[in-house]
């Protein structure tokens, strides 16, 4: 039964930041680094650097069709393509940039204590004021609306519109949120080791419990049934398959190992699982069979930080907290 | 030791001298690079890139404890810089003037991710020698923040006369005998006196003798101090005021007091465990710091323990030495304690 993992260890391409790694992502199949010292790296052929926020640090980046945007410690949000260099989306004088999203079409969301703003794609900003600090934003998969996670819960709040934002209400401070694909559910990490979930529809709560430790990474399945999740000690996985979620039931788990997960990615097109941890190790795990196949160890021990997939799926870049990263290739 | 960031909160009625202090310590030449979470952001006339405005947001944790707050946007600073360590060497948070010390120093407890992180070095309270016996009257705020501190400024000293300090001072041990107590103007004190104090390390926690009772600080020539009757002794003083010729003024403070309790020799840990969880579980709003050195029956070591409100860290320290004189003492400091509830608790764990 337990054959030895198989491993892709010899297809690891090590890549030295030279400092901590805050994300990662590609332009095409380049891995690109965003950096805690604010460049961000281009690891092509001619490794190549922006310095999008300079003497800053780099506090969140996302990526999206060749450009990523960052959010700093110097309270700018900057978008860097390739070509067109660093260019200043906004900036939120003698703030943080404390979550931030965007949508495929290029619409931004940010926020910056209780401010949070978004960006359309013509360029018009909206504003709203949160209950409380503002630790997560997501776009909602249909119309211009965004997910704000606080204090007590979600606001959905529609930028266009006078309205006040609609509710989703659980005590509790909230972290991270994300949207599943259909739109039906909102998931947010929580200040207790636990996730928490809403039906939008109809508001029910879904509690999702037992982490060890916080819960920041999630990651959504290309066909949008599962969310893996960091956390444990190993990567815990829901079912979003039925119509009521993970509600009365259990989530799966994957690549149990003696180190805590830090950071999760599913394929973008198989059930596959890219799981990062605490000691440096990342390991892919199939959903189907949880066949575990090894891609790195460390023995210095920097928990990976980032984790992404290339847009065809064939490479992974990662980077880790002591300034390491690599970028796999998979077997063609 | 750990390569956890020191971290120190600077606390202290609106006016004491706080911003004095931090920009002391942020334009002294001493070599260590600060990173700086203060509330009035632009308070601070020195140029540093780690200058980070909070917004002093408490929230209760839901771990059933009502007592049990921390500050969420604590939280996520620490997070953030945490991504650029190896720019600075330790973090200082000013709060305001206003603020309960209790939810900043529980975030280093509560927070798992702040705790690999970071750990608290000692609550500094800035206080003014001219006005603060009044604040003590009418600011709860003024009060908390002397019970709650391990090293006290006592600013503006050029401020007061000889007579005004010593009830000043009276005042502020009747509620916190065992703070470090440095008398300054300006803020002048040595920078060592305030960084590095290790306050909440367990390894470091000694001896909890009340601080004025160090010889060299003051002259204080009275000599009732200590009520020691057989196996106790009171930590507060029921002598209300009366003048000995330089001596210190010894105060009751009806509100906030401290309680310390010797036992010699032995205590029975399966008896005191579950006691001071339950106290502090019950009490634990009342409770604002608590400490103890432990002799526990066959066990060569001592334990030693501190806890912030509802909360305790405990741990087993060095070997009693040969020769040492086994003996247990805690100490509470607190609103409204009931020092003989407290004191026949803790002989009740007498092994």
């Amino acid at each position: 039964m337990a054959a030895k993992p198989q491993s892709l260890a010899d297809r690891v391409t090590p890549i030295d930041a030279g400092e901590g790694v805050i994300a990662a992502g590609f332009f095409g199949a380049e891995p690109v680094l965003a950096l805690a010292n604010g460049d961000i790296l281009f690891v092509g052929g001619d490794a190549r650097r922006v310095a999008a926020h300079p003497g800053a640090g780099i506090l969140l980046a996302r990526f999206m069709n060749d450009a990523i945007v960052t959010g700093g410690d110097d309270g700018r949000i900057v978008e860097t393509r390739d070509a067109g260099g660093a260019v200043e989306i906004a900036s939120e004088t003698g703030k943080w940039i404390d979550a931030l999203c965007l949508r495929a079409d290029g619409a931004i969301a940010w926020s910056a204590g209780k401010t949070v703003r978004a960006r359309d794609t013509k360029g018009d900003i909206k504003t709203q004021t949160a209950p409380s600090s503002v630790r997560g934003v997501c776009f909602m998969p249909k119309g211009y609306r965004l997910a704000v996670a606080h204090y007590n819960g979600v606001s959905l709040w529609f930028p266009n519109t006078a309205a006040e934002p609609e509710a989703l209400v659980w005590r509790g401070s909230h972290l991270d949120v994300t949207i599943s694909a259909d739109g039906r559910f909102a998931v947010t990490s929580m200040q207790e080791n636990c996730l928490h979930g809403w039906r939008i529809a109809d508001k029910k709560d879904m509690r999702m419990t037992g982490y060890p430790a916080k819960s920041r990474s999630l990651s959504w399945s290309h066909d949008g049934k599962w969310l893996a999740t960091s956390g444990a000690e190993a990567c815990i996985v829901w079912p979003f398959d039925g119509k009521d979620g993970p509600m009365g039931r259990g989530p799966r788990e994957y690549c149990v190992r003696p180190s805590r997960v830090s950071c999760v990615a599913f394929h973008p097109n198989g059930l596959v699982i890219a799981i990062g941890f605490d000691d440096g190790w990342i390991m892919l795990s199939r959903l189907t069979d949880a066949a575990e196949i090894f891609v790195r160890s460390s023995d210095k021990g920097g928990a990976i930080a980032t984790l992404a997939w290339s847009l065809d799926g064939k490479r992974l870049v990662f980077g880790a907290e002591d300034n390491a990263a690599g970028v796999l290739d998979l077997p063609a | 030791m750990s390569d956890k960031i020191p971290v120190t909160v600077l606390t202290g009625y609106l006016g004491a001298g706080k911003t004095t202090l931090l920009n002391r310590i942020l334009s002294e030449d001493h070599g260590q690079k600060f990173a700086v979470i203060v509330n009035e952001f632009g308070e601070v006339g020195i140029d540093n890139e780690l200058v980070v405005g909070a917004d002093e947001e408490v929230f209760e944790m839901n771990n059933g404890c009502i007592c049990c707050t921390v500050r969420g946007d604590l939280i996520r600073i620490i997070e953030g810089l945490m991504k650029r360590r190896g720019k600075f060497d330790a973090i200082i948070v000013e709060t305001t003037g206003l603020a309960d010390p209790a939810p900043v120093a529980q975030t280093f407890f509560v927070d798992q991710d702040v705790q690999d992180r970071a750990r608290l070095d000692a609550v500094v309270t800035v206080a003014d020698a001219k006005w603060l016996a009044d604040r003590l009257k009418d600011a709860p705020e003024a009060k908390s923040q002397i019970a709650f501190a391990d090293v006290i400024i006592l600013n503006k000293m050029d401020l007061v006369s000889e007579a005004e300090l010593r009830e000043v001072e009276g005042r502020i041990r009747a509620i916190n005998p065992y703070a470090r107590l440095h008398k300054t103007t300006k803020c002048q004190v040595p920078l060592s006196a305030v960084l590095g104090q290790g306050a909440f390390d367990l390894d470091r926690i000694l001896e909890i003798e009340p601080s004025f009772l160090e010889a060299g600080e003051d002259h204080h020539d009275h000599d009732h101090h200590g009520h020691d009757h057989h196996g106790h002794d009171h930590g507060h003083h029921h002598d209300h005021g009366h003048g000995n010729g330089g001596g210190l003024k010894h105060y009751h403070d009806e509100e906030m007091q401290s309680v310390s309790v010797r036992v010699d020799g032995d205590m029975d840990p399966d008896k005191f465990m579950p006691w001071i969880n339950e106290l502090v579980q019950k009490e634990g709003p009342n409770i604002l710091r608590s400490k103890g050195i432990l002799a526990f029956r066959n066990d060569p070591k001592r334990f030693v323990f501190q806890g912030v409100h509802m909360i305790l860290d405990g741990d087993s320290q060095r070997d009693w030495r040969p020769g040492e004189k086994r003996e247990s003492k805690v100490v509470f400091i607190g609103r409204n304690l009931k020092p003989d509830d407290l004191r026949k608790g803790v002989l009740s764990c007498v092994a």
